[in-house]
């Protein structure tokens, strides 16, 4: 019996990582597109599988949204020659590209992102119903910053060694502001005598009459600024930024090992927009509808879904922003990081204090 | 099941942490720190603390290796020059290391602080955020605040080291020309 639990729960999470890297690989393909659209090109809209390509109507539309590129894409990068410099530290250029994916997969083990109702209780739809829910995203992204480090400092060469110290740098400045900002969410949810801790699940059901974004906006925006900062996006990417440092930590990497980090950006980038629905946009609730009608299979299938489309839509806030600012300078960010950004999160944590202590008293 | 992985977490952080303290390479040392927490996060994730080994990997795994291997890159310290035995360092060493286990001996036969279950009960502080809070602002009130007065002298201590005066800023200057 237990062997078999065991088995079912790996077979879940095997289910969940094989889509949540999909996910990753449509975020991939979505950027090419959505920079074509905001640079006046069209994206990709070549690529077409033999057979399914020619079917009249759907294959050539499906050719010209490009949905066949990211096949293309993986298949190019799994088979391409691999070359390994000679003057990298072996051991740790081949552990960096690991030690970058595997922190980000497991963050979406303790994500909801759906709702069932069994036994007339709604339940989350997760892998693993912690506790400390967003403790443990914490935890485990911030390890996500080792495979950058490694990888600088591994390739022994210039540019790759300041986009590593650069990210580090960064990533520990910004980790402070991360963590700050999102309290007023866990000071809200956990009302006198509800014992609902750090978990997710109980955030998306206080946000049953109002999302969190339009009653916490300032927690909100210095959360999303330091998501943008921990995944390393524009304006925030220290460590590729390709102006200056060629192509920053992953310079001398190809092949696979580069696919590697490639994947581990944007399956971070779905985590982190997922971690944002489920605080700030009422994770898989819409507004005035109070539940998923009768729940069951239906309802379940609907909430995921609804939480998918709007996890989408950060993704697409994340592609937006980077086709659109211009890359910060280095000493801009730490500067931001702190001098605006912790300040700013402290005196959000006091004034929430104070008014949820009114609220409480009234 | 639980005992196996209790050896194997076991295994990893013994293992890691002895070749830590016999590594000669710095960023070595600093990956099988991680190491380390890693294996301790593990064993108090068998103990039901789940709360710790979350804190545990965030703050020490996650933030304080991350400074190390900073200052380790930045200043690059060079494996070559640390290999030389550093024989204070060593007798401290092995000083503190064993006040630590005799210590831990004097207690363990005493036998009326470590039973298992005052142990367990002290572990599972640690279970949810809630007992670890109302535990931190009640029990241990006194260590918390001492705890934040050492850091604030430490803090203190930090930006008077590492902060430039006016005059030392131009000796610095006169000593470029």
């Amino acid at each position: 019996m237990e062997v078999f639990n065991i088995l079912w729960i790996t077979a879940k999470a095997f289910v969940v990582i094989i889509v949540l890297l999909s996910l990753s690989n449509l975020a991939i393909l979505a950027e090419r597109k959505v920079s074509g659209w905001i640079q006046g090109r069209v994206g990709p809209n070549r690529t077409a599988l033999p057979v399914i390509g020619a079917i009249p109507i759907l294959g050539t539309g499906l050719t010209r949204l490009g949905l066949f590129q990211p096949l293309a894409d993986g298949l190019k990068l799994l088979l391409k020659e691999d070359p390994v410099p000679d003057h990298v530290n072996k051991f740790y250029y081949f552990l960096a590209p690991v030690a970058a994916f595997i922190p980000a997969v497991t963050a979406i083990s303790v994500l909801p992102f759906g709702e069932t109702v069994r036994n007339g209780v709604p339940q989350p739809i997760v892998l693993a119903d912690l506790d400390i829910g967003i403790l443990f995203i914490f935890a485990v992204a911030s390890l996500g910053v080792y495979g950058v480090i490694l990888a600088g400092w591994a390739s022994n060469s210039k540019y790759p060694f300041l986009g590593g110290i650069r990210s580090s740098a960064q990533m520990i400045s910004y980790e402070l502001a991360l963590g700050l900002s999102i309290l007023p969410v866990f000071m809200w949810s956990n009302a006198p005598g509800s014992g609902a801790g750090l978990n997710l699940f109980a955030v998306v059901q206080g946000q049953e009459h109002i999302w969190n974004v339009f009653w916490m906006p300032v927690s909100a925006l210095l959360f999303l600024v330091a998501i943008f900062a921990e995944t390393n996006r524009l304006p925030f990417d220290m460590a590729e930024s390709e102006s200056e440092l060629v192509s920053g930590f992953s310079t001398e990497y190809g092949s696979f090992k580069f696919g590697l980090f490639f994947l581990a950006e944007y399956a971070h980038i779905v985590v982190g927009s997922g971690v944002f629905t489920v605080l700030f946009l009422g994770g898989w609730r819409l507004p005035f509808i109070a539940s998923y009608f009768s729940g069951g299979m239906t309802g379940a299938a609907l909430s995921v879904m609804v939480f998918c489309a709007k996890t989408f839509l950060v993704v697409f806030l994340f592609m937006w922003v980077r086709w659109t600012l211009p890359r910060f300078r280095y000493d801009q960010i730490m500067k931001l990081g702190w001098t605006v950004m912790l300040p700013l999160s402290l005196l959000n944590i006091i004034g929430y204090a104070i008014l949820l202590a009114i609220w409480d008293g009234m | 099941m639980v005992d196996f992985l209790f050896y194997l977490f076991s295994l990893t952080t013994l293992l890691a942490a002895g070749t830590l303290i016999l590594t000669r390479n710095p960023i070595n040392a600093a990956m099988l720190l991680i190491l380390t927490f890693v294996g301790t996060g593990a064993l108090f994730v068998l103990l039901g603390a789940y709360f710790l080994a979350a804190v545990q990997l965030a703050v020490y795994a996650g933030a304080v290796i991350v400074l190390f291997l900073f200052i380790i890159m930045l200043l690059d310290v060079d494996a070559a020059r640390s290999r030389k035995l550093h024989y204070p360092g060593l007798i401290a060493g092995i000083g503190v290391g064993g006040l630590l286990v005799a210590g831990a001996l004097v207690l363990f036969k005493r036998g009326d602080y470590f039973t298992l279950a005052t142990l367990r009960e002290s572990v599972l502080v640690g279970a949810s955020t809630r007992s670890y809070g109302v535990e931190l602002f009640t029990t241990y009130m006194l260590p918390v605040q001492m705890a934040g007065v050492l850091l604030l002298i430490a803090m203190l201590g930090v930006i008077h080291v590492s902060k430039r005066t006016r005059e030392s800023a131009e000796e610095e200057a006169s000593h470029r020309k």
